[in-house]
């Protein structure tokens, strides 16, 4: 399989404005991609999950390092992968419909098309009744949904979803997971998914980083090799709970 | 049916709770003026009591409300220039670090001149009709206006034009989708500063010379020592004043309406 995105050696730091030292949150960072490939990536809060996303989308640029996107030759991938950033970001003059189609509105598609595609996915997105509403009259889970579909709407090829599901409760959450694998297989998407949740990354991923917060190198892959599709009651399989086994101590370091 | 009476019943109660003790206070002050100056038997000509003032008001009605219509009208014109000149200059400024450059420094330092004082220039170069009028009043209400435009146009949310960036938006898709909705409380802030001041400079300009308007009025009663007249002058600007910053506010909540969404 050919890598779709190949990242070698990749470092980046930020200027602490307290102490106005440079403190670097990645460390020669080496990460790839297989095209149709679901990778999730996992570590605990401040380790730098984010970045990394951003650094991929375009949104930040490394301090060193390479970054290649098979697909995409030019050095702006901005606006060339669908990124679900960690916060909302709704516009608050904007409707949950008007929000979501932001996406296609800004690549000029035509605004009755646009709403019709939109409309067809609100009742899956558990927010249909709610397309006139604002972002403010809405819950937050409500608002991560509506993020969601401005996401997926703007229909790329890879996808860069830094928990996307953090605030729905289990069984909303269960259900997204499902479209979304329903999505990835149908249109044969690539992947990354940051999370929090170990079982949620296991039972979506074929592959698994686990970033760890140390001073080294620190990426740890986790080869995820359960037959698909994969039900539910996966969890309670011995292959999942050893794979589980295998990360926990990564986590916990 | 009875849903709308009981919406309007409760809508009428809160402006009634809102407004309440300001009336009240409003009134008491009001009636210890008259009793007061009553008991003091301070001349009318000196300070006229309240009843005086609506007496005044009753009988020289329509020479008021004309005076008033000019002062109103200088305003409206004046104020309508400032809105469009002081959003578009602003505008512009944002839009264009050039003219940022050329246009930006020239407006702050000139901020601190005070309009008020160039209106005996106007008045020697336009004379003494609409014209100076208008032109102190959209001066004095341009600056507030394109200030706050320039505040509410760069004080942007960096997440949200992250965010566009990432749906491939360009900068005039930046500007247009969020700089310019950003921008709208701001100048609202603007224009309700312009909109105070505008009263003033419409006023002082025809203070410095006029032939029409309630400027020109209370300078034309005070010698005559129609004080009462004055005092009717004053109330009917601080009408035009609030009535213009009802209407400011009534535009705000329908073009900035999400600022002021309830579930
Ligand atoms: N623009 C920035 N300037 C300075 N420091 C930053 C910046 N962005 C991120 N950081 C720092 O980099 C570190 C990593 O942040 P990042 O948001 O990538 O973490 P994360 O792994 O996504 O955490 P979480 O799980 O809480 O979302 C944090 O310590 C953060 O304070
Ligand atoms: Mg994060």
């Amino acid at each position: 399989m050919n890598p779709i995105i190949n990242i070698k050696n990749l470092s980046k730091s930020f200027i602490d404005e307290s102490s106005n030292e440079n403190t670097m949150i990645l460390h020669h960072i080496d990460f790839h991609m297989n095209d149709g490939e679901f990778v999730s990536l996992i570590g605990p809060s401040g380790c730098g999950k984010s970045t990394l996303l951003n650094i991929i989308s375009g949104l930040d640029n490394p301090d060193n390092g390479e970054i290649n996107i098979s697909d995409i030759q030019s050095n702006n991938r901005l606006g060339k992968l669908s990124y679900m950033q960690q916060k909302d970001l709704l516009l608050p003059w904007k409707t949950v419909l008007d929000n979501s189609i932001l996406g296609l509105e800004v690549q000029n598609e035509n605004k009755r098309v646009s709403e019709q595609k939109a409309v067809e996915l609100l009742e899956t997105f558990g927010l249909s009744g709610y397309e006139n509403y604002y972002p403010n009259q809405i819950s937050g889970g409500m608002r991560q949904r509506a993020s969601f579909l401005r996401t997926i709407l703007t229909n790329k090829k890879i996808l860069l979803l830094d928990e996307p599901f953090s605030a729905l409760d289990s069984i909303t959450r269960s259900q997204m997971q499902k479209w979304l694998l329903k999505l990835w297989k149908q249109f044969n998407k690539t992947i990354l998914l940051v999370t929090h949740d170990i079982d949620e990354a296991i039972f979506l991923s074929d592959r698994i980083y686990v970033m760890q917060n140390n001073n080294f190198n620190s990426m740890q892959i986790i080869h995820v090799e359960l037959p698909r599709p994969r039900t539910r009651e996966i969890v309670l399989d011995d292959s999942f709970i050893k794979i589980k086994k295998e990360i926990l101590p990564l986590i916990e370091n | 049916m009875q849903n709308t009476i009981k919406k309007i019943n409760t809508k009428l109660k809160t402006v009634f709770v809102q407004w309440f003790p300001a009336v009240i206070l409003i009134f008491s002050l009001l009636v210890i003026w008259e009793i007061s100056c009553r008991l003091a038997d301070v001349p009318k000509w000196l300070l006229p009591v309240p009843t005086d003032i609506i007496v005044e008001l009753y009988e020289h009605w329509n020479l008021l409300l004309g005076h008033s219509f000019v002062t109103l009208y200088e305003i409206l014109i004046g104020f309508s220039f400032s809105i469009i000149s002081g959003i578009l200059i602003g505008g512009l400024i944002v839009y264009s670090k050039t003219l940022e450059k050329a246009i930006y420094p020239i407006i702050i330092s000139s901020q601190t001149i005070p309009i008020i004082a160039i209106a005996p220039i106007l008045l020697v170069w336009f004379g003494y009709g609409l014209l100076p009028k208008i032109l102190v009043v959209g001066l004095i209400a341009f600056f507030p206006i394109a200030v706050n435009t320039i505040d509410g146009l760069k004080s942007i949310d960096d997440d949200l034009v992250n965010m566009m960036k990432t749906l491939g938006a360009n900068k005039s898709q930046i500007f247009k989708k969020i700089q310019i909705p950003n921008s709208l409380p701001y100048i609202f802030t603007g224009l309700r500063i312009g909109m105070a001041a505008s009263v003033i400079g419409a006023v002082i300009s025809e203070w410095v010379g006029s032939s029409e308007g309630l400027g020109y009025l209370m300078i034309r009663s005070k010698p005559q020592f129609l004080t009462e007249r004055v005092f009717a002058a004053i109330f009917l600007l601080s009408i035009i004043g609030f009535l213009l910053f009802l209407l400011v506010n009534y535009c705000e909540k329908k073009i900035v309406y999400w600022r002021t969404l309830s579930e």
